[in-house]
């Protein structure tokens, strides 16, 4: 072999770094695909979204602050009804009640997953709560309208639809997501960390508790905030039970509405391009702007709080 | 009180926990399947929906089901396999991936039904599908593609950073370290995300009203050319699903027996997606055994 | 070889998208889209008429009166199924829209069957929808609140309600449903529950009210003396040619408007004794 062959053949690029770009290019391609897509709905919702304010004019603050909504019709000074607030306040109430119960339930079924007893976890829990997601909302919706609703009507008066009717079919519905992010966030803690704290002779318990959930805090976190989103942006099954009036909430049981079931319900009532059908998309912009920055507010949260 | 007695109380109190939640599902099959398996016949199962006397069937509705499940997995699943690989695997660590990543999470957070008008302004008038199969399966696929891309990144994250460097130690490449050792060291967790993307897009209702229709044209279950408009096979007619029609009867429905038959299809929408996760679960195992060479998953 | 596997599922879907692009489809068709309540008519319709014509097919969606105008304004489809006027709906130009009255439909005040009152005057109905009067006791009922339930702005029957009960008064913040099935489920079981529905979707979970003690029945509907009612309109973009104009006539034949459109429970167009236009003149049709 000659000196200029071994050179050629050094400077060719070998077989493991053709195959490394090939493999690079193509996962390239798929996730600049989903950029495409990701991008594209963007502009698509925001430009329809922000139609309401440059084209219709329509004041910021007072879509936000504003409390009554009746696009159709104008009021006194002639300015459109577009006062979002309701539908805001009750998208939250129901996403925080939702969260608040169902993360202590979330957690305790992971812990129980990974720390207890993996072997049940595996084989009954895990199941239970892959099927749980398989649910269609339709169906918990009308679970909820038939079961949900009368129960709240008995126990706590009223006509059965409001907000704590949502809160209780979101929280069935967003546990199966939060439960199977912990315990992917608890399964990602090392062995040597439980180890370590078992042979300082710690209960198991006091080794989940100061050590396990510890470590996993961030993971718990976005798991949280994951099924925040998800319960923030579910649309029939809330909006079967809620009631869907546009007001204010004055209690837990009391109709109210939501930016989605406002946003589901109008759509197809309403005319392309119209004021109606912008602000409908001014609540889609919203719907997608909140979750970003009630991330961002809690991944603050997280780096504040975690153990170091 | 001692270390010992809280470890068993909470022992106790995470038992209750995990038992409750199993009680609460049990809850939701029993009431959905006493509801409905009682309506549910042979008939009932392979028959064509009428529109407004009693006694339809959801066959037609099953089969676009499965048909646009399949469609939309095809499409995903492929994307998401290789999004998933490049965040995890080839991303920098910058804000740039972060800001990606972000917005994929704010995706998945989307109302199916802004989902739902996106594809039909975008596939079915800008791109002239119409209301067809396609515009249904491009739509559940943008629908799926954020929940299923972070689940194989979640998935490839977990596997220990060990198993990649023995990878390379043996002269791979990355791309072959992470084709050969990580994908099938993290696949039952791909598997699971996978059968939970299925769930989601079975029972999805919302997003399809717009994209793949709320009715079908009569179908010619002896015509299996996929260019024929009434072929079941074919992708350009519009098709309504199970969960479209459990939603479109129980809305605007007039035929009267609208509350047993949408109990009766929900009853065998889930006891479908029970069917899905089983053989999901079975084939995960399978292909975990085949690949890795280690007989149980853990 | 796994890498071949990989490339292969990574090109099906756009060979997949490359191929349907292509694809020419035998056989003939048009797609409706519009009114979900127009919806199983005109489905029906279809379907028989595939079955009488071979190898044509009528694509019914729903969507919304909404999505029909603007469909059809835009072109996209052949025909635009609305429980409206184009007229009356606000951003659609109503100019070039043809329209084809298929059918007509009475609405109806429905409450929760546990409320005995039988008949309300206009007025009546009027004040409890804007919200004056909240109590069943104030009707000569029992001590109940009642419990209104409303539909989603912009829907056609919310629409009819409002033109001939609430004439101009603005209804008071309450429940809204975006479908028919959902308001009757919640009427039925919300003790002390008041809403509206149209005539076909009325069963016996819930109860219909007399207005002005005229009856809610077709018959009354036929001669005016049941005031809430509205037209099905199916609006094609100019004269309708080709198969929308055969369509069209078949679900205008007398076949189809007896078989079907009576057998809904929506009352046939050439039954009616009167007609009624768009600023809402009563004449009477000799």
């Amino acid at each position: 072999m000659n000196n200029d062959e071994i050179r050629a053949n050094l400077l060719k690029r070998s077989r493991a770094s053709r195959n490394e770009r090939f493999g690079k290019l193509i996962s390239g391609a798929c996730i600049t695909i989903i950029i495409a897509v990701v991008v594209s709905i963007f502009y698509f919702v925001a430009s329809k979204g922000l139609a309401t304010f440059f084209e219709d004019k329509v004041n910021l603050w007072k879509f936000l602050t504003g409390t009554i909504w009746n696009p159709s019709a104008k009021d006194a000074q002639g300015n459109p009804q577009v006062g979002a607030l309701p539908m805001i306040v009750g998208s939250f109430s129901v996403t925080f009640l939702a969260a608040i119960i169902a993360t202590p339930f979330a957690i305790g079924a992971a812990v129980f997953m990974t720390e207890i007893s993996p072997r049940l976890g595996k084989k009954v829990l895990q199941p239970v709560i892959e099927l749980l997601v398989g649910i269609p909302s339709v169906v918990y919706g009308f679970i909820g309208l038939s079961v949900v609703v009368p129960f709240v009507r008995h126990t706590f008066g009223g006509s059965g639809f409001g907000i704590l009717s949502g809160t209780f079919v979101l929280f069935v519905m967003i546990l199966p997501t939060v439960t199977s992010m912990t315990v992917d966030a608890l399964k990602s803690v090392p062995r040597a960390y439980r180890e370590a704290s078992l042979a300082l002779g710690a209960t198991r318990w006091q080794t989940i508790y100061k050590v396990v959930l510890r470590a996993s805090t961030s993971g718990i976190i976005t798991a949280v905030v994951f099924g925040m989103s998800r319960a923030f942006g579910e649309a029939l099954a809330v909006q079967m039970v809620i009631g869907n009036a546009m007001l204010l909430p004055q209690n837990l049981i009391s109709p109210a509405s939501t930016l989605t079931s406002v946003l589901t319900m109008g759509m197809g009532n309403s005319v392309m391009g119209s004021l109606s059908n912008n602000a409908l998309w001014s609540l889609a912009l919203l719907l997608l702007i909140m979750p970003l920055i009630f991330n961002i507010l809690i991944r603050w949260i997280g780096k504040k709080g975690a153990m170091r | 009180m001692t270390p010992r007695k809280w470890d068993k109380i909470a022992t106790f109190v995470l038992y209750m926990i995990s038992i409750f939640i199993i009680f609460v599902l049990a809850f939701l099959l029993l009431y959905i399947l006493i509801s409905g398996l009682p309506n549910v016949s042979w008939h009932f199962i392979t028959s064509k929906s009428s529109s407004f006397q009693a006694g339809g069937g959801i066959g037609v509705q099953l089969f676009n089901s499965v048909y646009l499940l399949v469609l939309a997995m095809i499409i995903s699943v492929p994307l998401s396999l290789g999004a998933g690989i490049w965040l995890s695997e080839y991303a920098p660590k910058n804000w740039i991936t972060s800001l990606i990543r972000n917005a994929i999470e704010i995706l998945s957070s989307l109302p199916s039904v802004v989902v739902g008008l996106f594809g039909f302004l975008v596939f079915s008038i800008n791109m002239k599908f119409g209301f067809s199969i396609l515009s249904g399966a491009l739509a559940l696929t943008v629908f799926n593609l954020p929940l299923l891309t972070r689940k194989v990144e979640d998935s490839l994250q977990a596997i220990h950073y060990t198993q990649r460097e023995a990878g390379y130690a043996l002269g791979l490449s990355r791309w072959e370290t992470v084709i050969h050792v990580v994908v099938p060291a993290a696949l039952p967790g791909i598997i699971t995300g996978m059968i939970l993307g299925m769930g989601r897009i079975f029972g999805e209702a919302a997003a399809l009203i717009y994209t793949a229709g709320q009715s079908s044209p009569s179908l010619d279950f002896s015509n299996w050319n996929p260019l024929y408009i009434a072929s079941p096979l074919n992708p350009m007619r519009s098709a309504e699903t199970l969960a479209v029609h459990i939603w479109k009867i129980n809305s605007e429905g007039i035929i009267p027996d609208a509350t047993q038959v949408s109990a009766a299809s929900s009853a065998v929408l889930v006891l479908f997606v029970l069917l899905l996760n089983f053989l999901a679960r079975y084939v995960g195992n399978r292909l975990y055994a085949r690949l890795t060479g280690v007989k149980e998953r853990n | 070889m796994k890498k071949k596997w990989i490339l292969f599922l990574g090109l099906i879907p756009f060979v997949f998208l490359l191929s349907s692009c292509g694809l020419k489809q035998s056989g003939q068709s048009i797609t409706a889209v519009g009114s979900s309540a127009l919806q199983p008519l005109v489905e029906a319709a279809g379907d028989r008429y595939t079955e009488d014509h071979a190898g044509e097919f009528i694509n019914v969606q729903g969507g919304g009166s909404g999505t029909g105008l603007s469909q059809i304004q835009a072109g996209s489809v052949e025909i635009g199924n609305s429980d409206l006027y184009a007229e009356q709906k606000s951003g659609i130009d109503p100019t070039g829209l043809v329209d084809h009255k298929v059918a007509v439909v009475g609405v109806t005040p429905v409450v929760n069957k546990d409320i005995p009152i039988k008949n309300l005057s206009t007025d009546e109905l009027a004040q409890i929808f804007s919200g004056d009067i909240t109590n069943w006791k104030q009707l000569g009922g029992p001590d109940q609140k009642i419990v209104v339930i409303n539909r989603a702005q912009g829907s056609g029957t919310r629409d009819t309600f409002e033109r001939w009960v609430m004439k101009g008064r603005s209804t008071v913040q309450a429940q809204e449903q975006d479908s028919t099935g959902m308001v009757r489920q919640i009427v039925a079981s919300t003790p002390g529950a008041i809403s509206y529905m149209a005539f076909p979707y009325v069963d016996d979970t819930i109860k219909t009210i007399k207005v002005d003690n005229v009856a809610p029945k077709d018959k009354n509907v036929k001669t005016n003396k049941w005031k809430i009612w509205s037209y099905e309109h199916m609006y094609t973009n100019g004269k309708p040619t080709g198969l929308t104009a055969r369509f069209m006539d078949y679900i205008l034949s007398d076949k189809i408007q007896d078989e079907i459109v009576a057998s809904m429970g929506y009352i046939p167009v050439k039954d009616m004794k009167v007609s009624r236009n768009l600023a809402g003149k009563v004449e009477t049709i000799k």
